[in-house]
């Protein structure tokens, strides 16, 4: 009982709070560059305004454009359940590790692409070929982040380094990795960038041009909680926090604080980098993964180090 | 002289019985399935040598791996390699066939020339054919000698399943058999080599120093980069398989080389866990690339083009070939829950479990395969997208793709049972386990009594004690409640209408098949990206009509076969070369060529004396 309790405060968590970190990001950003800005809450009232409104679907596209808003939510709700966050263990926690979360990440993701390419339209096709360039880039640079991760406390389990009590250095290069990993992944300036509709530029708006409506809702609900997914996994590795083993419930509430406050502090960074740097060429993105790649290498051999 | 006639022909030891069974589990759905693919293309005296050569394939793959005497293994290794080499060159209206058959059966050949060598070898020290006494002699063998042996065998069985650089035959021979072989080559007759491999290296040689893996290591991670590189580069979608056969051939070899490297480190329980993830990806691969080379053959029966720039919108054509291809590709871009998904998550396991292990520098190497199998499986999910989503997705390009129609049952029934199987090894992913276990543990001879690789029924677990596991039923649970979840949520929150309506078009005019992305378009990021290894150019025209006004313009691109170029055609150059100058010794005098053999005769027997 104890744990479809905690499976649904999970759930709800991720739902509810999710979209306000990209409001959060947005009034950062807007607020560095000496504009007012939109509120924090409009990503909610985004997905309010899209779940009311009709959906054009394409003439061309099949039944795979249909399922795939499905696919995609459905995906990052799992692995929003793999990873611990009001107690030590998910209660999901046999489901997988670690490293089967780049998997269910790119289960998602194929289904987006395809969706894009069911439309028949070229940019669908650009944002698809472009999405997928970046992502098979970005795995082995997020691989290599969950190795050091996993070497430095011995486990591929997500809860391994919850318990953690000192950082290591090891520990800081691989958030670092994961953070630009992250970067890429989430669509953020230098890679991508959330803002544009222009052609020539957009990746993964690209890919969900010819969704509208509550379909439109449920891939930009997916991407927050991504999103989210991933702050929550830097958080904990930069700033682990020892977790409960058994919650008891004020006990939670006073992790949940300090878990947001952590998210908020990746959020910044997050927002300071997309101000300061410009977008980069398609092309450049390679150099930019290959960096976080190597990164990645150097958390390893740091982990296996031993510091 | 009574070696010869060995008393005992057959074994039937675990691993013979597991690629029995990968055999015979991807050959019965290939041959009903071939039931309708022949039916029309061919004559019926042709349908009538076509099952009888598939018969004759089928069984040699079976005696190759079942049968305990070098002598007659070698036998039936080279009727597998003829047969298929007929049915490589079944089309012989295609000039492609005659070409790829040729280089076909030159490379199979110099694979068994290594082969023999390495036989005549294990031969000389054992005096004797039989696996079970070969092994008991290859324990007091010097190890100089076994180095040999290794590196024969390596080059022999390699040519065989396509390593690079050896695979050069591969991408040209599968795609050119009909359909239902092309998926027996590809799903099962490579895997005769890593039977070989497995057979001859771990279990009768037996891992001799750690350089053995290392070794198979690397050549297995460039095999998996390459083929997977090349595989995004083609258009041709049963070349696309094949080159993906040669990929998933080097993940494969991941699995084993890392046994056989922890074996030479003496770590069992690593070392039986390494050769799981090995088998488990050799029969997952044997299933989903048996099925998209069905489905591959189903597209080419249906539209008569395997250029799938000419194809699209056959999801609307043909919904059933639809949903067993994308089956198939999420299977091998290994997508929970599904079966690829679970091999390389327990051949990554194996490696971060080794990393952590072991002691020493190998730590690193070992996490840089890692890497390389992550960058391969991210590589491989664009790959699959750029086959399904140009092949079946949006409009059709061309009149080959409008006109499809479904095929036939026959057909679809031996693609239903493949990509049943495709859920079915996701899902029963612990039952497997335990008989891979035993599998492994009979070939390294490490006691597996003691070790565990599940935590219940439902759930893998290489280490319990560190709380590592995966359930591939759980999360295809999670997946359908929580899409169920989000389908409800959609339902309640909607009162729009869903309208049926065009692409957007930019206001421009209505979009055609002629505005689609093409295969070419999609991966040229990665062609980019990988330029300095694909190395690619491009020829362009401009037909002009007056200095002002261009008429049309020709756009041709191309990628230089690396292999092709600076292997293989500077070493034909030598051969021709080599041959040219022999004829100064050819003059047509019958006395001549009498004293040559005199002369080879007294070498020979200088030769005996000697050694």
């Amino acid at each position: 009982m104890f744990k479809i309790i905690i499976i649904i405060l999970q759930l709800i968590l991720f739902i509810i709070i999710s979209p306000v970190l990209s409001g959060l990001i947005s009034k950062i950003k807007n607020n560095i560059r000496m504009r007012k800005g939109q509120g924090i809450l409009q990503p909610y009232y985004n997905l309010a305004k899209l779940s009311s409104k009709g959906e054009v679907v394409s003439e061309t596209a099949s039944w795979i454009f249909r399922i795939t808003p499905f696919v995609v939510f459905a995906s990052m709700l799992v692995s929003a359940l793999l990873i611990p966050v009001f107690i030590l263990r998910s209660p999901l926690n046999h489901a997988g590790d670690f490293l089967a979360l780049i998997f269910i990440f790119s289960l998602g993701r194929f289904f987006l692409a395809l969706s894009a390419l069911d439309t028949g339209s070229s940019f669908g096709g650009m944002g698809s070929s472009r999405e997928m360039f970046i992502s098979s880039l970005a795995e082995p640079a997020f691989c290599m982040a969950v190795f050091a991760v996993s070497l430095q406390f011995g486990s591929t389990d997500i809860s391994a380094f919850s318990g953690a009590h000192t950082i290591a250095v090891s520990s800081i290069v691989a958030g670092v990795t994961l953070f630009l990993v992250t970067i890429a992944e989430t669509s953020r300036i230098p890679v991508d960038n959330q803002e544009t509709h222009l052609e020539l530029t957009m990746v993964h708006e690209a890919m969900l041009l010819e969704y509208s409506g509550r379909s439109l809702a449920l891939i930009e609900m997916a991407a927050y909680i991504k999103q989210m997914i991933l702050f929550f996994l830097i958080a904990q590795i930069v700033f682990p926090i020892t977790l409960p083993v058994y919650g008891n419930l004020p006990q939670i509430f006073f992790w949940i604080l300090w878990y947001l406050g952590r998210i908020i502090i990746i959020a910044i960074a997050v927002a300071l980098v997309e101000v300061s740097v410009a977008k980069m060429r398609l092309f450049r993105v390679a150099d930019f993964l290959g960096l976080a790649f190597v990164l990645g290498v150097i958390a390893s051999v740091c982990a296996i180090l031993g510091v | 002289m009574s070696d010869f006639f060995p008393k005992q022909f057959f074994l039937f030891d675990p691993l013979s019985l597991f690629f029995l069974f990968v055999i015979f589990i991807i050959s019965l759905p290939s041959a009903v399935y071939s039931l309708g693919y022949l039916k029309g293309g061919y004559s019926s005296a042709k349908i009538t040598l076509a099952w009888f050569l598939l018969l004759i394939f089928v069984l040699s793959m079976a005696f190759v791996v079942t049968v305990s005497n070098v002598l007659v293994f070698l036998v039936f290794w080279e009727i597998m390699s003829l047969i298929s080499y007929f049915l490589v060159v079944f089309d012989t209206k295609h000039e492609k066939s005659i070409q790829a058959g040729m280089i076909y059966i030159i490379m199979t050949h110099i694979g068994t020339a290594f082969l023999i060598a390495a036989f005549m070898m294990l031969y000389k020290h054992a005096g004797s054919f039989d696996f079970n006494a070969i092994k008991s002699a290859c324990q007091i063998m010097p190890g100089q000698t076994k180095n040999i042996i290794f590196l024969l065998l390596l080059a022999g069985f390699g040519t065989k399943a396509g390593i690079v650089p050896l695979h050069i035959w591969l991408p040209y021979a599968h795609p050119q058999a009909p359909s239902h072989i092309s998926s027996i080559m590809s799903g099962v007759m490579i895997k005769t080599a890593i039977y070989g491999i497995i057979r001859f290296v771990i279990y009768i040689l037996g891992v001799q120093s750690s350089w053995w893996g290392i070794l198979l290591l690397v050549l297995a991670g460039i095999t998996c980069l390459v083929g997977i590189i090349y595989a995004l580069m083609v258009r041709d979608i049963k070349r696309l398989l094949a080159y993906s056969s040669v990929e998933n051939i080097g993940i494969i070899l991941l699995g084993v080389g890392l046994a056989m490297f922890f074996q030479s480190m003496n770590m069992p329980y690593l070392a039986i866990l390494s050769m799981i993830a090995g088998l488990y990806h050799l029969i997952n691969h044997a299933i989903f690339k048996g099925l998209l080379f069905l489905c591959a053959g189903s597209v080419y029966k249906a539209t008569g083009t395997r250029d799938i720039e000419k194809l699209g919108g056959l999801i609307k054509k043909m919904p059933q070939t639809a949903v067993y291809f994308l089956i198939g590709a999420m299977g091998i871009s290994a997508l929970p829950p599904l079966n690829g998904f679970v091999s390389e998550w327990l051949t990554l396991q194996a490696f971060f479990l080794g990393a952590l292990n072991i002691i020493g520098g190998a730590k690193v190497f070992l996490v840089i395969c890692a890497a390389i199998l992550a960058l391969t499986s991210g590589l491989a999910a664009a790959c699959f997208v750029k086959a399904f989503g140009i092949t079946f997705l949006a409009l059709p390009r061309s009149n080959y793709a409008k006109d499809a129609k479904e095929v036939p049952l026959s057909m679809k029934a031996g693609m239903f049972f493949l990509s049943l199987l495709v859920i079915v090894f996701g899902l029963a992913a612990v039952k497997i386990i335990k008989i891979l276990a035993l599998v492994s543990s009979s070939v390294t001879g490490f006691d597996i009594s003691s070790m565990s690789f599940s935590f219940n029924n439902f759930t893998l677990s290489p280490q319990a004690d560190k709380h590592i596991y995966l359930s591939t039923p759980l999360l295809a649970l999670l997946l359908i409640v929580l899409g169920v979840a989000g389908f409800v949520i959609y339902r309640l929150f909607g009162r729009g209408k869903t309208i049926i309506y065009n692409t957007w078009d930019c206001g421009y005019y209505k979009i055609g098949p002629r505005n689609e992305y093409t295969a070419t378009a999609f991966s040229k990021p990665f062609r980019i990206a990988f330029s300095f290894f694909l190395l690619p150019y491009r020829k362009t025209q401009k037909i002009r009509e007056s200095f002002y006004h261009v008429k049309s313009f020709a756009y041709e691109t191309y990628t230089t076969p690396v292999f092709k170029r600076y292997i293989y055609e500077p070493l034909l150059a030598l051969i021709f070369k080599t041959a040219k100058s022999m004829r100064k010794i050819q003059l047509g005098s019958i006395h001549l060529y009498l004293g040559y053999i005199f002369i080879t005769l007294v070498l020979l027997i200088v030769f005996i004396r000697q050694f």
